[in-house]
């Protein structure tokens, strides 16, 4: 695979059959540092399935990822993370939404982005019983923080209203905060505007555009509306009956013939 | 419009009358009279036009019920009767005057309470607070954790039976060596806690990737083996005779009298409850506790956000257990005579009543419960051949009218003041 850039993902060969089905073939792909990269493809193309490999969800039955956090080009080796559990491949920095929104719906918003700080905690069962200053000062300050990933969100009007009874599109928004609370290099979001309106989805292509620009997350996203993806993406893979089809910027992708049969048919 | 839907109703209350007819006709109707070595049937008409008339007085009661519930949710929250009614009380207890002197009266109560009734009352509420204890645990089970857990009686024998069989083998040498056997229920204490919590981690592994129904079945199938083992193997654990004459707690070296002893076990089991609520109430509003409930609300995105998902289920299985096995032994104490069949499925069965009845995962629900299913049947005595009956209308009706249980949790409110120097000046209050 010729790769141009600083890759902090990369993934080889890529295969995933269930049963009978191969529901992704041999994909070769890879995430630069700093980029928002889109993965398209029509129904069933397979593209929540990398998404599940990436992240631990699935055991690929062929193929390698890695990553490397700061990029290839800091030197820092690629480091497999194939076949690693989810809570392990979060904590080495991937963090992803659902395409069914997966928020822990009986708790508070606020709640749900500290779960998302988890790991940023030590207290054990003790410190919670005994609960001494360091606990205190540990949990006042996972309160503030989460409290300002909300802010950047625009959530923070929503702090103690329980998870379901948000509004659907800041329920998707609340998803982001929540990944973006595990302090990840590379974000993975699945259909973040599904089921949105215009307006939502003008607001989530700006938050998608800052989330980059300031929290410096790289960003891979899987989405139908192609108003989104070639507004914000800088690169698309273009995915289909499990194989990739194409490459390129949205320019390139617009006018491939492979993609526009793909989506069109013949 | 408004006639015609009256009119289906009552053909339909109409139809359940009907049927019950038919249903309840060989319970209610015929009775079988065997005078003399033959068997007369007598037919006691009579019975049918009460069973007609009730079952449709019935039925259309509980259609409007079900019809109330329904339209209940259009109204405007802050309109409705209940809430009023809660609010207000509410209301009172945010008055500091009124808020301590009612948390002193009900700890007078509760301090006084051996003095104030006699000792079967005592034993009753002794009973009482080993259920809270037990509720409370499995509250972290199925309440924080989500984890439906149908054996929780086998960790409460675990610890009945690890003060049991302490006595049965180190007493003998406590007595020659001349040391009150009233140590063992101290040294038994910590240990059985210990090892119920161990039991829970032997159980949580096989169950790791288990949810929902299938890990009903195993912990319900974990609760029966236990029992089993405890009642099979005689030689070791007295099978099903049990274990008999498990002395009281120490208290001084003194002997005391029943009714004393009563008295001070439900001291202790006192402060074993508020020891409990302590911790349950710290655990749960923490970060441990918040891991939890992630796992209860969504194992899959629970771990997509770094949480793991074994290390959580073994806290609480464990956790849970520790409680029960705590239980277990105040229970040997207290009656100081176990068997396995205090430890059936239907002990299980009662205390998962008791969080679900109180409201899954709130501590006050998991107490209430526990209370209420322990009392109740104690003073209703006269009932208690329709207990089942009550139990089973009750749960329907809590289900049905009320699914978050009787004293829901309410959650913890985080309050935030924007200043304009700072970001965000955070404060928290309850």
């Amino acid at each position: 695979m010729n790769m141009e850039g600083n890759a902090i993902l990369v993934i080889e060969d890529l295969s995933m059959v269930f049963g009978g089905l191969r529901a992704i073939d041999a994909v070769s792909m890879y995430i630069k540092k700093g980029e928002i990269a889109a993965l398209i493809g029509p129904n069933g193309a397979g593209k929540t399935t990398i998404f599940n490999c990436i992240t631990g969800i699935y055991m690929p039955t062929d193929g390698t990822i890695s990553i490397s956090r700061n990029g290839l080009e800091s030197g820092e080796p690629l480091h497999h993370i194939q076949g690693l559990k989810p809570n392990v491949i979060n904590q080495l920095g991937l963090a992803r939404t659902f395409q069914n929104i997966r928020l822990f719906s009986n708790m508070s918003v606020l709640e749900n982005v500290m779960i998302g700080r988890h790991n940023s905690l030590k207290a054990g069962i003790l410190n919670a019983i005994i609960r001494d200053s360091r606990t205190k000062e540990e949990e006042q300050r996972i309160i503030e923080e989460s409290y300002s990933i909300l802010k950047k969100l625009n959530l923070h009007m929503f702090v103690n209203e329980m998870a379901s009874n948000l509004p659907y599109g800041a329920q998707r928004r609340l998803e982001i905060a929540r990944a973006l609370a595990t302090d990840p290099f590379l974000l993975l979001l699945d259909e973040p505007v599904a089921g949105m309106n215009p307006q939502e989805t003008r607001d989530l292509e700006e938050t998608i555009n800052i989330i980059r620009d300031q929290e410096k997350v790289t960003i891979l996203l899987i989405e139908h509306d192609m108003s989104l993806v070639m507004n914000v993406s800088e690169r698309i893979y273009v995915l289909d009956y499990g194989r990739l089809i194409a490459e390129g910027t949205p320019l390139e992708i617009k006018s491939n013939p492979e993609v526009i049969k793909a989506y069109l048919g013949e | 419009m408004k006639l015609r839907k009256i009119f289906s109703e009552l053909i339909a209350s109409l139809g359940n009358a009907l049927w019950f007819v038919i249903l309840l006709f060989p319970l209610m109707v015929m009775k079988v009279n065997v005078v003399g070595g033959k068997a007369m049937v007598q037919f006691r008409w009579n019975m049918v036009p009460m069973i007609a008339i009730g079952s449709f007085i019935l039925s259309i009661l509980w259609n409007r019920a079900l019809v109330w519930n329904e339209h209940r949710q259009d109204k405007i929250e802050s309109e409705t009767v209940y809430y009023r009614i809660v609010t207000t009380i509410k209301g009172y207890f945010k008055n500091k005057a009124i808020k301590y002197s009612s948390l002193i009266l009900l700890i007078l109560f509760v301090a006084l309470y051996p003095f104030l009734f006699g000792m079967y009352h005592t034993n009753v509420m002794i009973t009482a607070f080993i259920y809270v204890i037990l509720a409370l645990g499995l509250n972290i089970v199925v309440g924080l954790g989500g984890l439906l857990n149908l054996g929780y009686a086998a960790f409460f024998a675990v610890g009945a039976y690890t003060y049991g069989l302490m006595w049965k083998y180190m007493g003998p040498m406590f007595m020659s060596a001349g040391i009150d056997t009233g140590w063992l229920f101290w040294i038994a204490l910590p240990i059985a806690g210990v090892l119920a919590a161990v039991f829970g981690i032997l159980l949580s592994l096989p169950v790791l990737r288990l949810r929902g129904d299938y890990l009903a079945i195993i912990t319900l199938a974990f609760g029966e083996i236990v029992r089993m083992v405890l009642q099979n193997s005689g030689d070791i654990t007295g099978g099903a005779t049990g274990i008999s004459l498990i002395p009281r707690p120490w208290f001084f070296g003194m002997k005391l009298a029943p009714r004393q002893a009563a008295v001070y076990i439900y001291y202790i089991v006192t402060v074993l409850v508020i020891f409990t609520i302590f911790v349950v109430r710290r655990i749960e509003d923490s970060r441990v506790g918040r891991a939890l409930e992630a796992m209860r609300e969504d194992e899959i995105a629970c771990q997509a956000m770094g949480i793991d998902l074994v290390r959580n289920k073994l806290i609480t299985f464990s956790m849970g257990a520790f409680f029960a096995g705590i239980a277990g032994v105040l229970l040997a104490a207290q009656t100081t005579y176990i068997n396995p069949d205090s430890f059936t499925l239907w002990e299980s069965i009662i205390i998962l009543m008791a969080v679900v009845i109180g409201g899954t995962g709130s501590i006050p629900g998991a107490i209430g419960g526990a209370l209420l299913l322990k009392l109740l049947p104690e003073y209703f005595r006269p009932l208690a051949q329709y207990r089942m009956l009550i139990y089973g209308v009750a749960m329907v009706l809590v289900i049905i009218f009320k699914s978050d249980g009787l004293l829901p949790r309410s959650r913890k409110k985080y309050t935030f003041e924007e200043r304009p120097e700072l970001d965000s000046a955070v404060g928290v209050s309850k």
